[in-house]
């Protein structure tokens, strides 16, 4: 198996761990991952000019199409932008012969039919949850783990496509794979508040507070993230802003995982993480 | 005496403009952290931090830097093969030409007494490095010219520092190119050393000369005569010979000299040759006094940059030298256009236009900026809507040939920008009440911000009665809202929910939510979109309705919000977020 691999812009500069965790994963699942060099996705820049956003996109997915493997980030905003790429290239005509018009200059091309996965999806649908629970060789038992499912991978669902947006079970079931407890939590669907800590801090922080506090009440041992912007919103914002709130760490998906195919904490990033996960005596490290 | 003077005022300015330019490195101040910093404690960083690198093992390090990226430029080779040729070219050549031919009496001879600029191999190596400048001068030009994206940020000043150069290259190669046919510096010569007016000896010396040097007499000289030649060979061999090594070998002026000869006569008689020799030492003399204020004084800057950033080591840096070495990256930019090469939103700048989104012209724009050099205060909002484009993903500080960490001066730039007023448009929105923002988008109905194109955009959703068609006003998106959830009290701190939205929207009132808090506090959740019942697109509409914003109000409008929140003076508090 190869894919194509698009970390987006944060993740190398200011989530390492994150790409060390998924390398980490992928290696230890036999899945080659091909790098190359992107732009942006162009999430950002959407609320500014919807075009732009998607003329990224459109540019990332006609570089993957070169390559040649089907594209996955582990990040859930790069993930749906080009969904909504994808989406409106293919409705909309006048939009596609723009956006071809300004690639078409560097001798590329968006069709459809490019393939984007997530990182969840690619273990839990490519890969199989089977051929995941065959790797693991250190269950992370007694570990109980709120998952947190990020909106911009979940919905709108008729453009994402990610898994049920009412009722998801894609993250619960890659969390029992690895022998931990997924808990049920109400929050669970909502909204990190990642999306405003630039534009408007109080709604932000309100909105990750009353989650940290929702997974607290469900007796969570940590939240688990696959998302760049969610990860870093409940750890290092978390503790800079909301250092009373209930001390609940933060883990990437990949790092859980990590643990459970025997991967070194290290070899992670676990260490990076600014809020350290402490595990009770079933877990690993 | 022109010479002299221009010489000497050629480096008195030059010498004053490095100062001017070195003293910025420790007074500009680029980001918060450096508003209280003294300019004693940043000379004392400066100096501190010097001393100790060179008496430290670091030292090793150094040279090590200086002979990778100073010497063999290896960073730029690292970038493409054709650039590190053509930089190659240029440094070396114009480095070789004033150390051996600029400056050949206080340093060639010194070290070669026998050195005569008409002799070889200082001859021919005199028109290899000239060859070697204008080689790398024209790839430059082509590169320029024939790379879209490369010519899209070519400015004046890269321009005119090629065309200084040629300038300087080329009247030096017509000026040796006069002087082999000039007739009058034959004259001259055979005055100062044979001291003879005997025609018998003259005549065939003349013959030998024309023949084999290539000077062009005013009375045709017989060449043809063997005899002759081998008598002017005989005075030329005692004479001459000694300083003179046959024209041929410089390679680029004999070609010329050629060239020229039908009109040599008439060049001799006006003296050609002084003219050109005015033209190439004042233009020389001119460059030289632009060293410190155009872009030849990354020659300075840059080297000095890789050496204090390249020597970057896990210690933590002062606040000081942050300082200065923020101050030192905006001088150290040789403008080669690699960062906006490799930006990751460089693509965002074929639709949005606003050049410096790219971070070279962004870089050069803040230099502006920061040197209160802004044209105007709309330029300064320009800036700023490129500064927030970027995603701080640090590719540009990878490749950037100078090794300028540029990651550091866009955290810093964009807080400054913040803190006199020139914001992201979440929050200069707030600073007007939604219905301001109606009166003011009712009166322009068009796009109107600069850097948007005129196109329509493909996708436009709130403008077609279709997409709001199904809307039963149920109040579902309202309930699902986390934003409206999270408020107190939502009518007052959101203005309307998105409900309310959908209702103006369908009453063709779009305007009247442009500035309405609740679209500016969209946490873009698709919580609404995904539980309407009537497949309303109410997220997507938020997202057009802060697209129209945009077009309609950034970023001219920005500085006329409150001009008292605008200054250069980087002193205020940073606007806090909307409540
Ligand atoms: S940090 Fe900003 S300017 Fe630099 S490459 Fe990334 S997006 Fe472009
Ligand atoms: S910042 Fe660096 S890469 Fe960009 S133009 Fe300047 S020197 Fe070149
Ligand atoms: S947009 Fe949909 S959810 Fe909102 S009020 Fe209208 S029908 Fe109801
Ligand atoms: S997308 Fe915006 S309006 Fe819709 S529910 Fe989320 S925060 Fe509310």
């Amino acid at each position: 198996m190869k894919y194509v691999y698009f970390p987006g812009c944060k993740i190398p500069a200011w989530l390492p761990a994150y790409d060390r965790a998924t390398r980490g994963i992928f290696k230890a699942l036999g899945i080659d991952l091909v790098d190359s060099e992107f732009n942006c996705c162009g999430y950002p820049v959407r609320h500014q000019h919807l075009e732009a956003s998607l003329l990224s996109s459109a540019r990332v997915l006609a570089l993957a199409d070169q390559i040649g493997a089907p594209l996955m980030t582990p990040c859930q905003c790069c993930y749906g932008n080009l969904r909504h790429a994808q989406y409106w290239l293919g409705e909309n005509r006048v939009l596609r012969r723009r956006v071809n018009a300004i690639l078409r200059k560097e001798n590329l091309r968006w069709k459809p039919g490019i393939r984007v996965r997530h990182l969840l999806q690619v273990l839990k649908e490519d890969l199989g949850l089977a051929a995941v629970a065959t790797a693991v060789v250190h269950p992370q038992k007694d570990i109980r783990v709120a998952a947190h499912y990020g909106c911009h991978a979940l919905r709108p669902a008729n453009i994402v496509g990610f898994d049920d947006p009412q009722a998801p079970t894609i993250f619960e079931d890659l969390i029992a794979v690895t022998g931990a407890t997924a808990v049920d939590w109400p929050l669970r669907l909502n909204c990190c508040g990642a999306p405003l800590w630039e534009k408007n801090r109080v709604i932000s922080t309100r909105l990750m507070q009353k989650k940290i506090e929702d997974a607290d009440q469900a007796g969570a041992d940590m939240i688990c993230t696959a998302c760049t912007y969610c990860q870093h919103q409940f750890d290092q914002v978390r503790l800079e802003t909301l250092p009373h709130a209930p001390p609940i760490p933060a883990v990437l998906y990949p790092q859980l995982l990590g643990l459970a195919l025997g991967i070194a904490p290290a070899g992670l990033g676990m260490n990076e993480n600014r809020i350290q996960w402490t595990p009770t005596e079933g877990g690993t490290p | 005496m022109i010479f002299t003077i221009s010489l000497y005022l050629a480096l008195g300015i030059c010498v004053a403009g490095i100062l001017f330019r070195t003293q910025r490195w420790v007074t500009l101040r680029i980001g918060p952290e450096t508003d209280t910093l003294t300019v004693g404690a940043r000379i004392t960083a400066a100096t501190g931090q010097t001393i100790r690198a060179l008496v430290s093992r670091r030292v090793f390090k150094l040279i090590g830097i200086f002979i990778t990226d100073v010497l063999l430029q290896l960073n730029i080779l690292h970038q493409s093969f054709w650039r590190w040729i053509m930089h190659i070219c240029l440094f070396y050549g114009m480095i070789l030409l004033i150390l051996m031919h600029a400056l050949d009496d206080p340093l060639t001879r010194t070290f070669f007494p026998d050195y005569e600029s008409t002799l070889n191999p200082f001859l021919w190596l005199r028109d290899l490095f000239g060859l070697m400048v204008l080689a790398g001068a024209g790839i430059a030009m082509i590169r320029r010219v024939a790379g879209h994206r490369l010519r899209q940020m070519t400015r004046a000043m890269d321009t005119f520092t090629l065309f200084f150069i040629g300038m300087v290259i080329v009247s030096g190669m017509m000026l040796e190119a006069v002087q082999i046919v000039s007739e009058p510096i034959f004259n001259e010569m055979v005055d100062e050393y044979l001291d003879e007016d005997d025609e018998e000896i003259l005549a065939p010396l003349r013959a030998y000369w024309a023949s084999q040097y290539g000077v062009v007499f005013e009375n045709p000289v017989d060449t043809d005569d063997p005899a002759v030649l081998a008598e002017g060979y005989e005075t030329h061999d005692e004479y001459c010979i000694s300083c003179h090594s046959r024209p041929v070998s410089a390679f680029m002026s004999y070609p010329v000299a050629r060239f020229i000869r039908p009109v040599a006569r008439r060049f001799n008689r006006i003296r050609m040759d002084t003219w050109l020799w005015y033209i190439h030492f004042l233009s020389a003399f001119a460059a030289l006094a632009w060293l410190p204020f155009g872009k030849f004084f990354h020659l300075i800057a840059t080297p000095v940059n890789l050496l204090i950033c390249g020597s970057r080591t896990t210690d933590t840096v002062s606040p000081a030298q942050l300082a200065n070495r923020r101050a030192l990256g905006l001088d150290a930019c040789t403008h080669c256009g690699i960062c906006s090469l490799h930006c990751k939103v460089a693509p965002i700048q074929l639709l949005i236009d606003n050049i410096t989104i790219l971070p070279s012209e962004k870089l050069a724009g803040f230099a502006r900026h920061v040197r209160h050099r802004h044209g105007s205060e709309a330029e300064a909002a320009l800036l700023a809507e490129g500064s927030f484009i970027c995603t701080d993903c640090g590719r540009c500080t990878e490749v950037c040939p100078s090794g300028i960490d540029l990651k550091d001066i866009w955290q810093a730039s964009k807080q400054d920008l913040r803190r006199q007023g020139f914001t992201e448009a979440h929050h200069w929105i707030m600073k007007k009440p939604a219905h301001e923002w109606a009166h003011l988008a009712s009166e322009r109905s068009v796009a109107s911000g600069p850097s948007f194109k005129k196109t329509f955009p493909a996708i436009h959703l709130t403008d077609r009665p279709e997409t709001f068609r199904g809307c039963i006003q149920c109040t579902i998106c309202t309930t699902v809202c986390p934003v409206v959830e999270a408020a107190d009290d939502p009518a007052r701190e959101l203005d309307l929910t998105p409900q309310q939205i959908m209702n103006l929207l369908r009453l063709q009132m779009a305007d009247d939510a442009l500035g309405a808090r609740m679209v500016w506090n969209c946490v873009t959740c698709y919580m609404c979109q995904e539980h309407c019942p009537q497949g309303v697109r109410v997220a997507d509409v938020l997202y057009e309705l802060r697209n129209i914003a945009y077009r309609r109000f950034y970023p001219d409008t920005v500085h006329h919000l409150d001009s008292q929140s605008i200054s250069h003076r980087p002193k205020e508090e940073a606007p806090e977020a909307a409540p």
